[in-house]
């Protein structure tokens, strides 16, 4: 897989641009992120989605579901994905450094 | 706007789609190479994930590098797996020889419909392996080569495996119409087999495999999280409802297991689908319980290997013999049925410490799970109904006009044809069929199942969903339906995309969902909302259920079944 220069590390990242490393996220990394997915600034709105994301990973190994993030964060879908276009999973969570969920999904 | 991107349904115009050239190329088949199109295949399985279920030749490479990194004697390890294949495997033996090549099963294939790809009728694509095991297994391939349909095993005839055997969904409708009955799903299987000796595999597959071995579900969700979710549900259960249920967890002595498909803890409308199992089982009182280590109804390992199926499916047996129930209730997936029922004994042997599943309401004995001791919710619900167990209004349905997709695994693999369709027309007043040669034994697949349905492979999703996209606009412009049900959590994520794509406005829903809906539940709160949260038509408005109706045909004047009017 190849790597990228995020945030002043060269991360090894998946085909959608995932990083696979949850541990190397951090701050920096996120606006790097965020960039490939055409958000130029990272707003307090976008880093509440982040911020929510990447704290459930590390609480529950997991993202949680949508519908959650959508009622702990305030934020109707729709403004999730204004904020995000690709959407939760592949915008918000790939930001979060959060893997990419597989399966019957 | 940002423009789409080849993995996103909007990169595609209809009129190219619609645009199916099924002119073969004008080089022999044999002579045609495969063309990796971005749309069209899918990522590599990762090395992380292989080397985690101790797979051979893990490391990470990419289907577009001209050097696939296999080992050096590839060639000697897929002759070898195939030959011990053909002595383990009476099918694949019969199935390599009797072919005659008829061409009943050509048309039949969503992807050769939506694609015309010669090499995705199914016999072709059968044939990929099949020359192979005539060039080296029979004495007429070994003498006469070519002509007599045999070829060499060479590097590329492995690059068109790995892009052919994953643009097969395993969904068997070309077997139906095979006047031998070969199963080539069971061929593609075979194929994806003889890859994965070479560490050749797709990582939509291979992932959920290494994900449910380590933690029981293919989304890697484990106890804590599973937990987690679930009480998230009975938070919105609540909030329609006014009623709170439980969740019992890793109960031992309970009387039955419950597994379901782990898409519906995370992905709509599998969440409501799971609420509604959930609202179900405490309405009638069922004596049951969820498992933290058992928390996966599919099988990924289906879409794998035969030792897969082995490995995933084993610890659902093993965590009913643990937890000591009588039976196993399987909630809305589709090809866990045809794991439980068509290879599970074989592979994992016959649990015979479990009883023959009997419902503690009505009495039932399901003989036709003699064998699995593994029910599905549909059969269990469907039973209920029939023993007037369950209190419905029906009427709180009614905005809602749905028809039925038959899911390949269940419809074509189990045959649970009646008792979905029994279940909806109990719980929904508007139903319809889709055309006769797209339902039942002959539905049409998804276009996403078998580890097919990631984004990066949205031209082939897409391109196989066009039979039931089409059928799905048809119900839609004639009858108006703006619902699809399906008993499967593939389904329900990828029916998502190809409705939305194929027949926009029709919205996609579990059975259970609209069972749920409709029940009267004992000590319930005027129930103004679904399980999806959203106001009931009329329901904010009106009193009684009677109401509803006439409220609902005064806007929308769309009740009868004859009515011409199309959902926007």
């Amino acid at each position: 897989m190849p790597y990228a220069d995020l945030g002043g590390k060269n991360l090894e990242i998946d085909e959608d641009g995932f990083i696979q490393d949850p541990d190397a996220w951090d701050e920096a990394v996120a606006k790097a992120l965020a960039e490939t997915e055409g958000v130029a600034d990272m707003s307090d709105e976008h880093w509440k989605v982040v911020n929510y994301l990447r704290e459930y990973y590390l609480e529950y190994s997991m993202a949680p579901m949508i519908r959650k993030l959508c009622k702990e964060t305030g934020f109707p879908l729709k403004k999730i994905y204004e904020l995000f276009p690709s959407g939760p999973a592949k915008g918000a969570c790939k930001v979060a450094g959060l893997p990419k969920p597989t399966g019957c999904v | 706007m940002t423009m789409a991107k080849f993995d996103e349904p909007g990169y595609y115009k209809h009129e190219d789609l619609l645009k199916v050239d099924y002119h073969p190329p004008r080089t022999g088949w044999m002579d045609t190479p495969v063309d990796f199109r971005p749309g069209t295949y899918i990522y590599p399985g990762k090395a992380k994930n292989l080397k985690y279920l101790d797979l051979p030749n893990p490391r990470n490479w990419a289907v577009t590098d001209e050097d696939w990194k296999l080992q050096e004697n590839w060639k000697e390890i897929v002759l070898d797996g195939m030959a011990e294949r053909l002595r383990r495997y009476r099918t694949f033996r019969l199935f390599m020889d009797i072919c005659v090549r008829c061409g009943a099963c050509a048309d039949k294939c969503h992807f050769f419909i939506g694609g015309g790809d010669p090499k995705n009728m199914p016999v072709l694509r059968a044939e990929l392996l099949r020359s192979i095991y005539r060039k080296d297994f029979t004495a007429l391939g070994k003498i006469l080569g070519k002509i007599a349909g045999a070829r060499e095993l060479t590097y590329d005839v492995i690059k068109e495996w790995f892009y052919y055997f994953y643009q097969c969904t395993e969904c068997r409708r070309c077997s139906v119409f095979c006047p031998y009955g070969i199963d080539t799903a069971e061929i593609t299987m075979m194929g994806r087999e003889l890859l994965g000796l070479l560490g050749l595999y797709v990582n939509w597959a291979i992932e959920p495999v290494a994900n449910c071995f380590r933690t029981g579900n293919h989304l890697g969700i484990p106890p804590h999280g599973l937990l987690d979710t679930l009480e998230f549900m009975v938070d919105d259960i609540e909030e329609a409802t006014g009623i709170k249920v439980d969740i019992p967890m890793n109960k031992k002595g309970a009387e039955v297991l419950f597994v379901t498909p782990s898409g519906d803890y995370v992905a709509e409308p599998g969440i409501q689908t799971c609420m509604s199992y959930m609202i179900l089982f405490n309405e009638i009182g069922l004596d049951y319980t969820w498992s933290t280590y058992a928390s996966e109804g599919g099988n990924f390992g289906l879409f794998t290997s035969h030792e897969m199926i082995k490995r995933l499916n084993a610890k659902i047996y093993a965590e009913a013999k643990r937890l000591g129930v009588k039976w196993i209730l399987g909630g809305e997936c589709g090809h866990m049925w045809r794991t439980m029922h068509q290879y599970m004994n074989t592979v994992n042997g016959p649990p015979d410490f479990l009883e023959v599943p009997k419902s503690p309401f009505t009495g039932t004995v399901f003989e036709n799970a003699r064998s699995a001791k593994i029910v599905h919710i549909m059969e269990f619900t469907a039973d209920l109904i029939k023993h007037g167990k369950l209190k419905l209004d029906p009427s709180r349905n009614d905005h809602i006009r749905v028809t039925f997709h038959d899911s390949c695994n269940t419809a074509r693999g189990m045959g649970i044809l009646e008792e979905p369709r029994y279940v909806m027309k109990s719980v929904c007043n508007n139903f319809f069929e889709m055309p006769e040669n797209t339902i039942r034994e002959q539905t049409f697949c998804c276009g996403g199942g078998a580890g097919l349905g990631t984004d990066e492979n949205m031209e082939m999703r897409l391109r196989g969903g066009l039979p039931r996209g089409s059928a799905v606009k048809y119900v839609q412009e004639k009858y108006g339906v703006n619902q699809l049900a399906a008993m499967c959590a593939i389904d329900r994520a990828t029916l998502i995309t190809v409705c939305d794509y194929w027949a926009p406005g029709v919205k996609v829903t579990g059975i259970s969902e609209l069972v749920a809906n409709a029940m009267i539940l004992k000590g319930e709160k005027k129930r103004t909302k679904n399980l999806r949260l959203e106001t009931i038509p009329g329901a904010e408005e009106e009193d009684t259920a009677q109401g509803n109706i006439e409220h609902l045909e005064t806007i929308e004047g769309m009740h009868t079944t004859k009515g011409g009017s199309s959902n926007e």
